[in-house]
């Protein structure tokens, strides 16, 4: 299935990027969008679409080691950058959210864990700002978000992995 | 026990429908109606696309008849010459690149001739407008309870309100899709749904096949809360007609302005209220008017109409009640199922009612609850009595105190005479919610359940209820793992396949845990019966199971259940008398808000939500529940706002359809007492719906406290309240 978001029929271009940790060439239309390019062409679909204009977080990845929304990414801007999706989580790491009830119907986790690797990696974040708001980019509609709060908290508490 | 597939939802594992890759597989496409009445003159296809590229489906292409199938067969699967709703499906288009078919759906016109369009559920339709009987009204209902204008008469004080709630859209995470393919003259459709025998029932009548050429496989589902209870039959039905026509595998995902435009959402209501209360501040007359728009079709209007009345009157004790409803056919996309079903609508009504009743009559809110909470014996207004050990009162006593209403009150008073600005009060609410099909609705179900012992001693519960995100899947597991007396581990939930699962029924109505938890139960009893080992638990159990298997090489080991009422439930459908549910789960929720005078925006600072919902099956999906329908709730309280233009959604979109995030909510406290019922797994009953009856009113009761405005209407957006507390200055200035 045919799938990328993109307007076809433009030249394509050839882009090299790191993906997930390993060198990655693929080309791509330069109207497409990075979450159609990682979804539908190559595959990856633990990163998820939820509203397609930046809004609801759950398509998040990694650029460069920042969050960012892949919806509103074209892809040929991956060129020469570090790309990291779900897919390259260590499930290991999951466990403190695992446990405090992040995940319910699971089509924003993805994104949510994104984020949430990106506190857990950059703790000095939170002396200038409160993991609610920094989770603020990635909207829940089950949990009422104390899951996912906590989770990270459990987390960064060394409670739970 | 954790949940079963938390870990593939958390590492990205989980395959949604959309993340189904499917060789040879076809992208469709909806063109919808740009008005929101009138006739079909013309279908304009732009002669620049080559056209015979494309799967081009309309009204004569459905083999069966031409209705999606719910209560009533009259919502078309395709209109075929007039429409009567924006959006309405008209044209189906596929073709393998998704661009391709996005433009092409642009390349095609709906020419329609309109027709006057009724669209303010509010106003009589006028003449010109009058498209159902002869006032438009798809369902009237009454409860009435002794004699409610002699006691109005006898009373008091006699205490009048309206309230007005608006549409509330589901914002499921991911948003609908079907794949729709044919194989060996089977019909397979698979999806995010909630009830997957709705979706069988609505194939078999429109595409005109036998039950065993349709199968309905539900895919793993990105949250429902209703909106995927009715609607996904519509795109069933459309990903199946191309893929018929086509004779190719065809996936429809709707992208979220679609979903939001063209699925249902929760009804908007206006509720009135005439309350008599005696010198004590005791309810002695309740009389209720509910009105709800129930758009272009029937759909589940009149069921969701039934629920909402039937919780009109709230948890209260009072003889004489009359509550009569209506559900008003208009052009607008239909609404439907969402969380809660029509009580949260006459919840918020009647117990912001509450507060203004105790204001006129000089008590404190908690105080004016109390004398009236039902206690165990007393009647509801269908005449049920409720006697399941349940303590209201003292569930609002505890709610109260944990909030710590009254040293709050206190600083709430010192804030308001320091501060310029900010203004903070505390809100109450107490509600109920019944579980399960209403009146006979379960008897009707008649659900069917099977557990089966497979070969290698492991046990599969094979149901049509689904996973999407409610913790099905794990409660199941632990309800037969229990039951059974082995590890979790051994037991496996089957896919909600209808070739391969009996029909226990749909998944909504807080029904999952309570009912069809008690068929596993059941179902457990039988597979035990069935290996002469009524006792066997353990590997005593796996054993017997596999010991089974080898006596009868081939054969299928099947524990069956069937719905029984619990005894002596009755129910009068003609008088709308009786034991409307078997069971209710009760609530006392308190919200404390913080206004700023500045911007008119209001923010919940702290919420305490306590509720018995009998025994919690599992803490963290429990504490979970009532976490995600606070959070909905305050939401269509004070953020979330349908907006409206000739019947069209203005803002189908995230960026101005405005839901709670994590920065506009403090931490949910929720706290659960546990008096077990007897009726249901474990002692548990429903829980789903419960947690989004009492925010909206919890949070605009603190709202009017903290401001002295007396709001009636939600989402109580900065711009309604700025409205209220500006003509309360204009009018204080007229005074002065």
């Amino acid at each position: 299935m045919q799938g990328s978001g993109a307007v076809r029929g433009s030249p394509e271009i050839e882009i090299g990027f790191t993906l997930n940790g390993r060198p990655t060439t693929v080309t791509v239309d330069p109207a497409a969008r990075l979450l159609d390019l990682l979804r539908y062409d190559l595959g990856l679909t633990g990163t998820k679409e939820g509203c397609g204009e930046g809004e609801c977080g759950a398509c998040t990845v990694w650029l460069d080691g920042l969050p960012a929304d892949s919806c509103l990414v074209p892809a040929f801007q991956a060129e020469g950058r570090d790309v990291r999706t779900i897919e390259s989580v260590d499930p290991a790491r999951l466990r403190a959210l695992h446990v405090s009830g992040a995940t319910q119907c699971g089509a924003c986790t993805p994104g949510v864990v994104m984020t949430a690797l990106w506190i857990l990696e950059n703790p000095a974040l939170l002396e200038s700002h409160s993991i609610r708001e920094i989770m603020a980019g990635n909207i829940c509609r089950c949990t009422g978000y104390d899951g996912i709060i906590e989770g990270i908290e459990d987390a960064m508490s060394g409670r739970l992995p | 026990m954790e949940r079963i597939e938390g870990l593939a939802k958390l590492t990205g594992a989980e395959r949604y429908v959309d993340d189904l890759a499917v060789q040879g597989a076809l992208w469709g496409m909806t063109v919808r109606s740009p008005a929101p009445r009138g006739r079909i003159r013309e279908i304009r296809f732009d002669p620049a696309v080559d056209w015979s590229r494309f799967t081009v489906v309309d009204h004569r292409d459905v083999p069966g008849a031409n209705e999606v199938l719910l209560i009533e067969p009259d919502q078309p699967v395709l209109a075929a010459d007039r429409v009567r709703h924006v959006h309405e499906p008209v044209l189906l288009l596929a073709h393998p690149s998704r661009d391709a078919v996005r433009r092409a759906v642009r390349s095609v016109q709906i020419v329609v001739d309109p027709e006057p369009a009724y669209l303010d559920f509010r106003r009589p339709p006028g003449a010109d407008q009058v498209q159902r009987g002869d006032d438009n009204v798809i369902k009237r209902l009454k409860i009435e309870k002794g004699d409610v204008e002699a006691a109005l008469a006898r009373a008091a004080r006699v205490v009048e309100g309206t309230y007005r709630t608006g549409a509330q859209e589901h914002v499921y995470l991911e948003t609908q899709g079907m794949l729709a393919w044919e194989e060996d003259g089977v019909l397979f459709i698979k999806g995010s749904l909630q009830c997957p025998y709705y979706v069988h029932r609505a194939a078999v009548r429109a595409l005109g096949r036998a039950l065993d050429r349709v199968r309905i496989v539900q895919a793993p589902t990105g949250g429902g809360f209703g909106g995927k209870e009715e609607y996904p039959s519509m795109i069933a039905l459309h990903a199946a007609l191309l893929a018929l026509k086509s004779g190719r595998p065809v996936k429809i995902v709707y992208d979220r302005g679609e979903d939001m435009e063209a699925t249902t959402k929760r009804h908007p209501s206006i509720v009135r209220h005439r309350t008599g209360v005696d010198a004590d501040g005791r309810l002695v007359a309740q009389d209720v008017e509910v009105v709800m728009d129930g758009g272009a079709y029937v759909t589940l209007s009149p069921v969701v109409l039934s629920r909402g009345i039937i919780h009109a009157a709230g948890p209260y004790r009072c003889d004489d009640v009359r509550i009569v409803g209506r559900a008003m056919f208009t052009n607008s996309p239909p609404h439907g199922a969402f969380r809660g079903f029509g009580a949260p609508q006459t919840h918020f009504a009647n117990e912001r009612h509450m507060d203004v009743v105790a204001t006129a009559v000089g008590l404190d809110p908690i105080e004016l609850r109390r004398r009236n909470l039902i206690i165990d014996g007393d009647e509801t207004a269908t005449g049920q009595v409720i006697a399941d050990g349940v303590d209201r009162v003292a569930l609002l006593d505890r709610a109260v105190e944990l909030s710590g209403w009254a040293v709050k009150e206190r600083d709430h008073e010192r804030l308001a005479r320091t501060d310029p600005w900010l203004r903070r009060g505390m809100g109450l609410a107490c509600f109920h919610h019944g579980a399960g099909f209403t009146g006979s609705g379960e008897v009707v179900l008649a659900s069917r359940l099977d557990v089966a012992g497979l070969p290698d001693g492991r046990v599969e519960v094979r149901s049509a209820n689904i996973e999407m995100g409610q913790g099905t899947l794990t409660i199941f597991t632990r309800i037969a793992a229990e039951r059974l007396g082995v590890d979790p581990s051994r037991i496996v939930i089957a896919e909600a396949d209808t070739g391969r699962v009996p029909n226990s029924g749909p998944t909504v109505a807080s029904r999952t845990a309570m009912v069809v938890g008690r068929l596993v139960e059941e179902a457990c009893d039988d597979l035990r019966a069935r290996v002469s080992r009524p006792d066997a638990t353990g590997d005593d159990l796996r054993r017997a199971i596999v010991d089974w298997h080898a006596a009868n090489p081939g054969a299928e080991l099947v524990g069956r259940a069937a719905y029984e009422p619990p005894p002596g439930v009755r129910w009068d459908d003609a008088t709308y008398r009786g034991d409307a549910y078997a069971a209710y789960g009760w609530g006392a929720y308190v919200a404390e808000v913080e206004v700023d005078l500045r911007t008119w925006g209001a923010r919940v600072v702290d919420f305490v939500a306590v509720q018995d919902v009998g025994t919690v099956l599992h803490p963290t999906l429990a504490r979970g529940q009532v976490q995600g329908g606070v959070a909905q709730g305050i939401g269509w309280a004070l953020m979330e706002e349908c907006r409206w233009k000739e019947g069209a959604m203005t803002n189908a979109q995230l960026t101005n359809y405005i839901v709670p995030t994590s920065d506009d909510l403090p931490s949910l406290r929720v706290y659960f007492e546990e008096t077990p019922w007897p009726g249901g797994p474990l002692g548990a009953k429903g829980l789903g719906e419960l947690p989004i009856d009492g925010p909206a009113p919890a949070v605009v009761n603190a709202i009017a406290r903290a401001t002295g405005a007396a709001p009636t209407e939600i989402p109580l957006t900065p711009e309604r309240l700025m409205d209220l507390l500006d003509a309360r200055e204009r009018g204080r200035a007229r005074i002065a």
